[in-house]
């Protein structure tokens, strides 16, 4: 399927950003190849997220180049629409739009950003819902449903642009605990199913079952990478054992 | 007391009251038919001005600067001199079609300029309201600017603004009166005539009556919503 030969389906290259006077990203270069899940772990304001919205270009990129998919997206001339329509991305608020019912949520771009038929878009949007056993609350407004629902719904709307990389930012960060499992379930079962995948999470156990490649970030910097067994188990960096005997101290990793 | 008794004589004379009734009725047609078409024009032509106004970019530079000259002129100048300008100034200026319309006409565009700039303001709070997450959401699932400004922001900055939407409305009701210093045979225009030949007063508490029955059902309107506003967001805080 890929469209790049044999190089990976993201490349980021060398990227820099600076919010002011912070530098917020600091020469960051990560890989990831197509069906391939990286997880991005570190503490808050480390970059994970700012990175993951430098990928679908809602934040600039200062420096560096980030390709997806064989297109160069940091250059000038981009159509960032049909960028974007390729990249699925999940917030940690859910961000569904209040004033729609779920269905319509679901349906929106693809029937406005892709000129898909309404009748076409709401059978694939019910499809969908059913997929994640909310079909019963497709005409119910997001305000009736609870967390974890809210967030597999704003999945399953990125989902519906049938796109071919999913930035996961947080998503369950908002959550309440015992939400958190259904949406997890959700993501390991798009990383079954081959999804190219970015994840920034807190969710230690969950990035270790479900990733092919950790990142660890620290002051905008990928401090280490490695398969998710080196990183947990044989962390090289002294930061990184330090973030994540903290992180196991507060009961994180299950 | 007796200058108390006079006065009062004049303003509530049962009878008197009842004999302006028709003409001042007849009046206020014209006021309701400037309040519906300048209101419709108001609610399009801010919205217009608000979204020019919000446009992102150097490009749009220049069209900002002209949405933000207009509201401040508009904002800042009385109305009545608003409407001399275009009562008596379109007219002047032989400009064909323009110059030929009617004062009720010439009331209406005072009315919808006016109107405008206000109303412009209350569209760019709700547009401003409405939090950039949600256009973050738009924008990724590959909505251009257009189409999330249409099907995202706008829907959700006007259920905002309803409420003061519906104030200023009153306002513009009420000022249907007063453009009508050009020559618009109106409501508080004929109940003046009325007072002239009359000697008394009552004919003004005719169209004084007539706006507040209009006005009220606007006010509890308005009321109702922002309670209903009030219960669901303290429904969805818990």
């Amino acid at each position: 399927m890929s469209t790049n030969g044999n190089g990976p389906f993201v490349d980021v290259a060398g990227v820099s950003k600076w919010f002011g006077d912070l530098q917020v990203l600091d020469h960051v270069s990560l890989q990831v190849s197509e069906h391939g899940v990286v997880s991005l772990i570190g503490a808050s304001g480390s970059g994970k997220s700012t990175l993951l919205r430098c990928l679908n270009l809602l934040e600039r990129v200062e420096e560096g180049d980030i390709t997806v998919d064989g297109v160069c997206v940091t250059r000038e001339k981009i159509d960032v629409n049909a960028l974007r329509k390729k990249i699925g991305i999940v917030f940690q608020a859910y961000n569904l739009f209040p004033h729609m019912t779920v269905l319509q949520n679901v349906m929106l771009a693809p029937r406005k950003a892709r000129g898909v038929s309404r009748n076409e878009a709401e059978s694939r949007a019910r499809a969908l819902l059913q997929r994640i056993g909310l079909e019963e609350k497709a005409d119910e407004y997001p305000d009736r449903l609870s967390g974890g629902q809210q967030q597999r719904v704003a999945i399953v709307r990125a989902l519906a642009m049938e796109p071919k990389l999913m930035l996961l930012d947080e998503i369950t960060s908002a959550l309440d605990p015992q939400l958190v499992s259904e949406v997890l379930a959700l993501v390991r079962e798009l990383a079954d199913s081959g999804m190219t995948m970015i994840l920034a999470t807190h969710e230690m156990g969950f990035a270790r079952e479900v990733s092919d490649k950790i990142c660890f970030l620290d002051g905008g910097r990928i401090l280490e990478e490695g398969p998710p067994e080196q990183i947990f188990t044989e962390p090289r960096e002294p930061r990184t054992r330090e973030f994540l005997s903290r992180v196991l101290a507060g009961g994180r990793m299950q | 007391m007796h200058a108390l008794h006079q006065v009062l004589h004049a303003f509530f004379n049962l009878h008197s009251f009842t004999l302006a009734m028709p003409d001042v009725w007849a009046g206020f047609q014209v006021n309701l038919r400037m309040m519906a078409v300048a209101e419709v024009l108001v609610l399009v032509i801010a919205l217009a001005i608000a979204i020019v106004r919000g446009l992102p970019g150097r490009g749009a530079k220049p069209l900002r600067a002209l949405a933000i000259a207009y509201t401040d002129f508009f904002r800042g100048t009385p109305i009545i001199i608003v409407a001399y300008f275009i009562g008596f100034g379109l007219p002047g200026l032989s400009l064909g079609y323009i110059s030929r319309q009617s004062f009720t006409t010439y009331g209406i565009i005072t009315l919808t300029l006016v109107y405008s700039a206000y109303v412009t303001e209350v569209y760019r709070a709700g547009i401003e309201s409405v939090h950039a997450s949600q256009r973050a959401a738009a924008r990724s699932l590959g909505l251009s600017y257009a189409q999330t400004m249409r099907y995202v922001i706008v829907p959700q900055a006007v259920r905002r603004v309803i409420p003061p939407l519906l104030n200023d409305f009153v306002g513009l009701q009420k000022d249907t009166a007063i453009v009508s210093v050009i020559g618009v045979t109106e409501a508080a225009s004929l109940s003046q005539q009325f007072s002239n030949t009359n000697g008394d007063f009552p004919s003004f508490l005719v169209a004084a009556v007539f706006f507040i029955l209009l006005t009220i059902p606007l006010a509890r309107f308005t009321d109702y919503l922002v309670a209903q506003r009030e219960r669901r967001e303290r429904a969805q805080a818990f």
